[in-house]
């Protein structure tokens, strides 16, 4: 069969599919983003009429993917790291619940945060909840390890992890593709109590899922994933995670070195094997792409043990992403390096389009806001994020997604005036309505801006659930009518862009203002879709 | 065979599309491949690039590591300076002239250009004039794709066949237009 050329994003799509996937759910966040896209683009999950529409967030798109489960079909959440901490409450109980039809969790990490706010690494949550972890290296694996994961959730019942980085999430490489598993025809769970999280139960099954713990285990030593290559060289062993693993071999693989090597892409860790090198080696290398869990576990929290080398004794920097020049000087082999960066090269950081739609939501938030000083602008999580840079300085704060109303709120009931949030169309139906419903509840004096461009801009131009209703959600949560404003980021619109701003500033209440325009991005692809949908 | 390219760029340029055509041609020689991109802030004139390795042996690191670069194919002139760490001893950097200045800080274009005769194996080429007297200065990635050709082990013919294929649902002007840019920038002179 000819290879396909996929990213892994891709890959793991493709893979869900020919394994049996019924429904995807998913939230944008670079750099899961490319998972839902395949399988929306997809024409075969098409003709299957496989679930693929976005969900508001990280939270909802876990807890409906449960539900599918529950139902008894094969399903698959996916998400950024960042995300699995909205979906954290859901994600943390599914191991308790289990799983009836298979469920993969997708996350995809972003070490060196190309894009994101923070580095976290998501095998923390696996460990934490106790469930399996699959860590691809390749695309190949990424394709290969939905089916496995199915298999595995459906055998132990319980959620699997699939932890992506965006190296390999971005990278394109050739898949061979397996033959395909039928969806599952899908039926309830046998125990109809298997879903109900009392107390009593709640106990049990935390127990159940101590219990299954070296079953996990067992399946992990005996996994087609992890795989020990003993070396003549015990001077040093080295564990390769995941991604870690090509890095390792890219240097190792055109040299004379025999060192015994470890390659895990799937937890919990592989102890027979871990303890096999831990005992024949001097020492060991740990090699991972993310914080250092797999290196913590084995060295301990007792001082001393100078035999495992990582990112906890300097070898490798603590942060950042994994590559493999790092790896290359953990193993003596730095080499010189020929070509520097003039030092004339300036950066070239990312700024809002010619002709966005924020920039005129900026330019005229800071005139209305002149009089007040500095200091009184709650952000978020968007491309308006970049408001922050010179010539706007618009935006004082980005926390995480939903941060500013609250945050507002928060400024405000200390005191500060005026207090102002400042948050996309795509992120207030993420995470902001609850935070206007606080704002309500407690009369609050804030003015909130929703910049309306018809689409999840920041990640490439997604819909998103609360399209056209944003006006309606607000008089919902009890926004007073006069005080919701639609205004348009035009530059002739000026004036009153800045007046409007200047009477919600001026009243004591929670004012909502909506700039509406179309991102320039959006509207280029819609109009180029439209002229081809209509040449056919 | 093996071969490290980074293609560089600013967000739009079209680097992916000269990627995707090395990768036709690979894929039908069933050589190995691993392409690298950046996604997520691309379309806001940030820098772009793209790690693209091709070997008839299995390939590892989806990164090309430092001073193993045999090309750095750059549609932008700063750009491709950025990559140099990355260049080996002997390989080239091909750029084209033209800069895209969306920074207010944008170096002098003559210490670019410096910069750029500094290393041993290099060429520059105007592939936005080239592109623009074949007819659509959106071809100037294909005419820096031309201009790299000799430098790779992949010939004219198949990298026309692979333009063929990928360009041959938008028609046959496409197709040619490419097929012309590709051929000027190969026979284009280093500036
Ligand atoms: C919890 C979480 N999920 C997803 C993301 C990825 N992300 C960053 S900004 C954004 C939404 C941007 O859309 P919008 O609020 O409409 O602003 P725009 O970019 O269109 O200006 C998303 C999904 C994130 N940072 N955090
Ligand atoms: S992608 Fe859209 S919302 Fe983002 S900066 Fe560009 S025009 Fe503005």
């Amino acid at each position: 069969m000819q290879k396909l050329m996929l990213l892994g994003d891709e890959a793991l799509a493709q893979g869900a599919l020919d394994a049996g996937m019924s429904g995807c759910f998913a939230y944008p966040g670079t750099p899961s983003t490319e998972i839902m896209e395949y399988v929306q683009h997809n024409k075969e999950a098409v003709e299957r009429d496989i679930h693929r529409t976005w969900g508001s967030n990280e939270k909802t798109i876990m807890e409906a993917a449960v539900g599918m489960s529950y139902a008894g079909k094969r399903t698959m959440a996916c998400m950024k790291h960042v995300g699995l901490n909205v979906a954290a409450d859901p994600f943390m109980n599914s191991a308790f619940v289990g799983a009836n039809g298979g469920l993969i969790v997708a996350v995809a990490d972003d070490p060196s945060m190309h894009s994101s706010q923070n580095e976290q690494d998501s095998r923390f949550y696996a460990k934490f909840a106790m469930i399996p972890c699959l860590e691809p290296s390749n695309q190949q694996e990424c394709y290969d390890m939905a089916f496995l994961a199915f298999e595995l959730s459906e055998k132990f019942k319980l959620p699997i992890m699939i932890r992506l980085e965006t190296r390999l999430s971005h990278s394109r490489a050739g898949v061979t593709r397996r033959d395909k598993i039928a969806e599952n025809v899908g039926k309830l769970p046998e125990d109809k109590n298997q879903f109900m999280l009392l107390p009593s139960f709640s106990r049990r099954k935390y127990k159940n899922l101590i219990k299954l713990q070296s079953e996990l285990v067992a399946a992990s030593e005996n996994s087609e994933f992890n795989s020990y290559t003993d070396g003549s060289d015990k001077s040093l062993g080295i564990i390769a995670c995941g991604l870690g693993y090509n890095y390792v071999m890219e240097n190792l693989a055109n040299r004379d070195v025999n060192y015994p090597i470890l390659k895990i892409s799937h937890y919990p860790l592989p102890r027979k094997l871990v303890e096999k090198m831990y005992k024949e080696c001097d020492k060991i290398l740990v090699v991972e792409d993310g914080q250092p869990i797999v290196e913590e576990m084995l060295k301990g929290y007792i001082s001393g043990n100078e035999k495992i080398k990582g990112r906890l004794d300097g070898t490798f920097s603590y942060d950042g992403e994994m590559d493999p020049n790092k790896v290359a000087v953990a193993l003596g082999f730095g080499k010189e390096v020929v070509g520097t960066v003039p030092e004339d090269i300036v950066g070239r950081p990312p700024a809002l389009c010619v002709g966005c739609p924020h920039i005129d939501s900026f330019v005229t938030l800071n005139e209305a806001l002149k009089e007040h000083g500095d200091g009184h602008v709650f952000s978020d999580i968007g491309c308006y994020t970049l408001g922050f840079m010179p010539p706007y300085n618009g935006i004082n704060t980005c926390l995480d997604m939903g941060a500013s109303i609250t945050m507002a709120k928060g400024a405000s009931d200390a005191g500060l005036f005026p207090a102002v949030a400042v948050i996309g169309d795509s992120t207030f139906s993420h995470s902001g309505l609850t935070g206007l419903l606080d704002c309500v509840y407690d009369k609050s004096n804030v003015v909130i801006i929703i910049l309306d461009n018809a689409t999840t801009g920041m990640t490439g131009g997604q819909n998103y659930t609360g399209e056209n209703k944003i006006e309606e959600m607000c008089l919902g949560l009890g926004v007073e009518k006069e005080h919701i404003r639609v205004v348009t980021p035009l530059k002739r619109c000026h004036e009153e862009m800045v007046q409007v701003y200047k009477e919600e500033i001026a009243y004591n209440g929670v004012s909502i203002v909506i700039p509406r325009r179309e991102c320039i991005q959006t509207m280029t692809r819609r109009i180029r879709a439209q002229k081809k949908a209509a040449k056919k | 065979m093996k071969i490290n390219i980074i293609l560089a760029g600013v967000g739009g340029q079209g680097i992916l599309t000269i990627a995707k055509v090395f990768g036709q041609v690979a894929v039908k020689q069933n050589l190995f491949l691993k392409q690298a991109e950046v996604h997520g802030m691309s379309q806001r004139g940030g820098d772009v690039q793209s790690n693209l390795r091709i070997s008839d042996k299995e390939i590892f690191s989806d990164l090309i590591p430092e001073g193993e670069a045999d090309l750095i194919i750059s549609v932008e002139p700063m750009e491709s300076l950025r990559y140099l760490p990355l260049l080996a001893p002997d390989g080239w950097l091909i750029t084209n002239a033209k800069p895209f200045v969306n920074i207010p800080n944008y170096p002098e274009i003559e210490t670019v250009y410096n910069e750029v005769r500094k290393v041993k194996n290099h060429v520059i080429i105007d592939a936005q004039g080239i592109a623009k007297e074949i007819g659509n200065v959106l071809a100037s990635n294909i005419v820096m794709l031309g201009a790299a050709a000799e430098k790779t082990c992949f010939s004219m013919e198949q990298l026309e066949v692979a333009l063929h294929e990928i360009f041959i649902s938008k028609g046959e002007k496409v197709v040619d237009l490419n097929v012309k840019a590709l051929r000027a920038g190969n026979e284009a002179k280093s500036l």
